[in-house]
């Protein structure tokens, strides 16, 4: 009889963290452009299996701060301690292969080809094979080949975009193509997911269905999210944890009902008279 | 294994049959994971013995009413017949009804147990869980999102299938005790019951027994050749009588395979990848389809416009006639052969039709435009008059004899007369139990020998083919004595891609007037092409030059009608277009997308009387409603235009006068 495969199968990779504890910790961190502080001695940390939300006014340096996690950024002080390991400066690249996957505030697809295959893109970094056996295409390298596209077709209906599987996302709207980044950086089998704005420029019912494929995300895979987001109702509904930040400083870090009714973060919302 | 009669009087036994005869062929297909996954008749076997086990071990009982939620899947097709062959009954229920519809009709059936899709029907469940006192447990096909559900009465389908699989490894007797339930059931026993979505009131529960649906079943296998060598694509609701005529009870007869597409979005390109043989389709998904083609065939270029053009021209002239077999001259068949090449074959097979042999619309009239389009490029699309009171069949097309304006002959078995006011009535081998908990309802529809009364208005043409105007009840007369029958005017507007929906008025008034709804798609893709901006639907709807466009419709179905001597009376004087899509959450149509006229003409009575009262535009404000239940208001200022009117041929006059 026929046996179809499980969402169950893509959970983000053991890594020998248990649930619960520190998986990236963050330790008195400061970056300046310049004269520009960006950001200014900051400390938190995400443990496994937890939605964390970085939140925090415009220039905040929220996007900042996941550069810096994902290793675009260098920061000139301070260490970063990923899954026990601590590191200095590295490229994002080696971010990817440590696990860590991200998507982007504006984004980044590339548009001409087809959703399928810019998850497929999502998924080069772990193939083993060279150029010259993908160029050969037979033998191990179309093995490995079916092997992710295995892989790609469980995100695809995980995320329920087989009706775009073909089409070109230069052509798709704005939700579809978040959904179609979210897809490639699963790709990666992540333990840890970062997301700038998940949910910018979407009516309510994207972001309905966007915030049940995060959470999905979370619960099914395992997979730990950290995320930037302006819309208050949505950080408050997903995150477990949520640190504030305003002018590159860290301001509160707590549960949400915590962060919601604290009087910095109000004030720096709302502003305070002068 | 026990003896297989050779004519099996019930689902069940008509898998045991089938796994034999049609061993190692493939009986059903899903397409999963970007793939077409396959399962033959003895592997679909295995699986509706292995989850019919487990709902037994979780309490199914003979006579108990289970109902069937979610789109077309072959795990829900399995539990039909797991479902039956323990002797219970599946009620199919509509996927996308909200949750107050759905809970009228689950406490109605008194269904105990429950097989749904995924979460969202989960969810729609627990949530009127209280209003359903009879519902016990519920199982799920989709595991995603239920992982932290309390599953005390909750359990996946998966499961199940475990738990039987593991009976039957362990327990010897198993198999056999379940071919010994298979073999209680019997043709007169209650084999579903389906709930008519009705154009007015309650739903009501349309019992049908086995031989009802296994002699239809036969009867229509018989009347369109159809055989193990088919294959179709199941796409609508289950909960709609056609859907399980032709995916379930046609598919078990005839043993051909049916094919469940990825999700309902990817419906179009499965279909391609598929290319049935034989295709349902009510007249909407036709008119989609044409729609969508001529959208595309705008943005193409000039010379495959000219193309296009001069061989659909070619195939209007002899199309038809070739199709239904009639002598046509060497140069035209020719020209024909070369159109097959260049246009016809490659837009057959860009609409997955290029395999077909057999297709069908019905549910609604459909425009004789629409009609002859697809038979004139060598498509063999007849149609056909049902109801699910009579399990579908009261009159078919038979092959050669197809003409748009009819609904064909008697099918076989069927005996139909026509009452005095008109009204068509049937007596067949599928002619329904009866409603279910509804004497009074039973009574008035079905006489004690047997006729149903169908609701719609008839007459039998000159060769014997039944034509259908309008519900009995609709057709009026306009002030003058002129006939009237709406829904003749509608198809005729219709026909226009531009126009999505169209809602006649007239019946006692001094003219007929319309409400129009522009079609989105093919409106916005013109207002693409002009450089026209809009936010919303509504403001391209009221646009300047999309009234444009729709008077010069409007104009041209006028002059159509000037030319038909009874219809000639009830051309269109005024037209408004719509500000909102007409839908079934808001109540304006039914689940089969059919409108429903007396709540439309009780919802916008204001437009109405402006159409009549010659002003040239009205302010309103309308309620609408969301999938989630949750309430909103439109407001807008609707523009109401007059069109002209064309003279008749003089003994037109007369006839409609009369």
């Amino acid at each position: 009889m026929n046996q179809r495969p499980d969402h169950t199968q893509l959970t983000a990779p053991d890594d020998g963290i248990a649930k619960g504890a520190v998986l990236l910790e963050v330790r008195n961190v400061s970056l300046a452009f310049g004269g520009v502080k960006a950001i200014t001695d900051i400390s938190f940390d995400v443990r496994k299996g937890e939605i964390r939300a970085i939140i925090g006014p415009n220039g905040a340096g929220k996007t900042s701060m996941l550069n810096v996690i994902n290793g675009f950024y260098t920061p000139q002080q301070g260490t970063i301690i990923f899954r026990g390991i601590e590191r200095r400066a590295m490229k994002p690249h080696h971010a990817v292969r440590q696990g860590i996957a991200r998507t982007f505030q504006n984004v980044a697809l590339f548009k001409g080809m087809s959703t399928l295959e810019n998850i497929m893109a999502g998924r080069s970094v772990m193939m083993k094979r060279g150029i010259g056996w993908q160029m050969l295409w037979h033998g191990p390298a179309l093995a490995e080949e079916i092997e992710h596209r295995e892989k790609v077709e469980e995100i695809i209906d995980f995320l329920e975009i087989q009706h775009i599987r073909h089409i070109p996302v230069g052509k798709l709207p704005y939700g579809l193509q978040k959904r179609v980044e979210l897809g490639r950086a699963l790709a990666m089998e992540p333990s840890l997911l970062l997301l700038d704005e998940p949910m910018a420029g979407m009516n309510l019912e994207e972001k309905e269905d966007m915030s049940r494929f995060i959470i999905d995300v979370n619960q099914q895979r395992g997979t730990t999210i950290a995320l930037i987001e302006h819309d208050m109702g949505v950080v408050m509904d997903l995150s477990d944890r949520v640190v504030v930040l305003d002018y590159g400083k860290k301001i509160a870090d707590g549960p949400p009902d915590e962060v919601k009714n604290d009087q910095a973060v109000i004030d720096a919302y709302l502003g305070v008279p002068h | 294994m026990t003896r297989i009669s050779a004519s099996p009087d019930t689902f069940p036994k008509y898998l045991l049959l089938n796994a034999e005869r049609f061993r190692g062929r493939p009986s059903m297909r899903h397409k999963d994971y970007g793939i077409w996954q396959s399962w033959t008749w003895d592997e679909q076997l295995d699986e509706v013995r292995a989850f019919a086990l487990g709902l037994k071990a979780i309490g199914l009982r003979r006579g108990d009413k289970v109902a069937i939620i979610g789109a077309n899947r072959p795990r829900l097709y399995w539990s039909f017949a797991s479902i039956q062959s323990l002797g219970a009954v599946p009620v199919p229920v509509y996927a996308d009804s909200v949750a107050e519809e759905m809970a009228y009709v689950l406490d109605h059936a008194e269904v105990r147990f429950a097989v749904v899709e995924d979460q969202e029907q989960v969810d729609k469940l627990l949530s009127i869980a209280e209003r359903i006192p009879s519902l016990t447990e519920i199982v799920y096909d989709e595991k995603r999102g239920l992982r932290d559900y309390d599953h005390t009465h909750l359990h996946a389908y998966e499961d199940l299938r475990a738990v039987g699989l593991k009976r039957l490894a362990e327990d010897a007797g198993a198999g056999k005790e379940w071919l010994a339930e298979v073999e209680q059931g019997r043709g007169s026993d209650l084999a579903i019951m389906l709930y008519t979505s009705g154009t007015t009131g309650r739903p009501k529960g349309v019992m049908l027994s086995n031989d009802n649906l296994v002699k239809s079943a036969i009867n229509g296998n018989a009347f369109d050749n159809l055989g193990a060598d088919e294959s179709t694509i199941a796409y609508l609701p289950l909960a709609w009588v056609g859907d399980h005529l032709f995916s379930y009870a046609q598919c078990y007869t005839a043993g051909f395979c049916v094919s469940c597409p990825e999700s309902p979005d990817t419906v179009d390109a499965d279909r391609r990848e598929i290319a049935p043989t034989y295709f349902f389709a009510p007249p909407r998904v036709f008119e989609n389809m044409l729609t969508a083609i001529m959208v595309r065939m705008e943005d193409a270029g000039r010379f495959k416009r000219r193309l296009f053009d001069y061989f659909l021209k070619h195939a209007r002239k002899v199309g038809e006639p070739l199709l239904n077999g009639e002598r046509v001259g060497f140069l035209d068949r020719l020209l024909y052969a070369i159109g097959e090449f260049v246009i016809y074959g490659p837009l057959k097979n860009r609409i997955g039709l290029s395999r077909l042999r057999v297709g069908y619309t019905a549910g609604e009239a459909i425009g004789p435009e629409l009609f002859s389009f697809y038979r004139s490029i060598g498509l063999n699309l007849k149609q056909l008059y049902g109801q699910t009171e009579a399990t579908v069949y009261i009159t078919a097309q038979p092959d050669g004899q197809i003409r748009p304006d009819t609904v064909g002959l008697p099918s076989p078995e069927v005996e139909i007369r026509i009452a005095d006011n008109g009204e068509v009535l049937y007596r067949s081998p599928g002619v329904f139990i009866g409603y279910y908990k509804n004497e009074e309802a039973t009574r008035s529809t079905k006489t004690a020998d047997g006729w149903v009364h169908t609701g719609d208005a008839g007459f039998f043409d000159r060769d014997g083919h039944l034509k259908i105007i309008d519900r009995a009840k609709d057709v009026g007369r306009l002030a003058s004595g002129a006939l009237f029958a709406p829904k003749y005017i509608e198809n005729a507007l219709k026909f226009f891609p531009d126009v999505k929906e169209v809602v006649a008025f007239g019946d006692g008034r001094d003219f007929c007037a319309v409400f129009v709804n522009i079609d989105l798609q093919s409106v916005g893709s013109w207002a693409e092409r002009n450089n026209i901006a809009y936010a919303s639907y509504q403001e391209l709807a009221g646009h300047p030059r999309v009234y444009e466009i729709i008077a010069a419709h409007v104009d041209e179905t006028n002059r159509r009608l000037a030319r038909e001597p009874l219809m000639a009376g009830s051309q269109i004087r005024r037209f408004l277009v719509l500000h909102k899509e007409l839908d079934a959450d808001d109540g304006e149509l039914t689940r089969t997308q059919k409108v429903r006229r007396s709540f439309i003409a009780e919802r916008y009575g204001e437009l109405i009387e402006a159409l009549y009262d010659g002003s040239a535009e009205k302010y309103v404000e309308t309620e609408v409603t969301y999938e989630d239940g949750r309430k909103g208001k439109i407001s807008a200022t609707i523009r109401i235009v007059d069109a002209k009117i064309y003279e008749a041929p003089a003994e037109t006059i007369r006839e409609a006068a009369e």
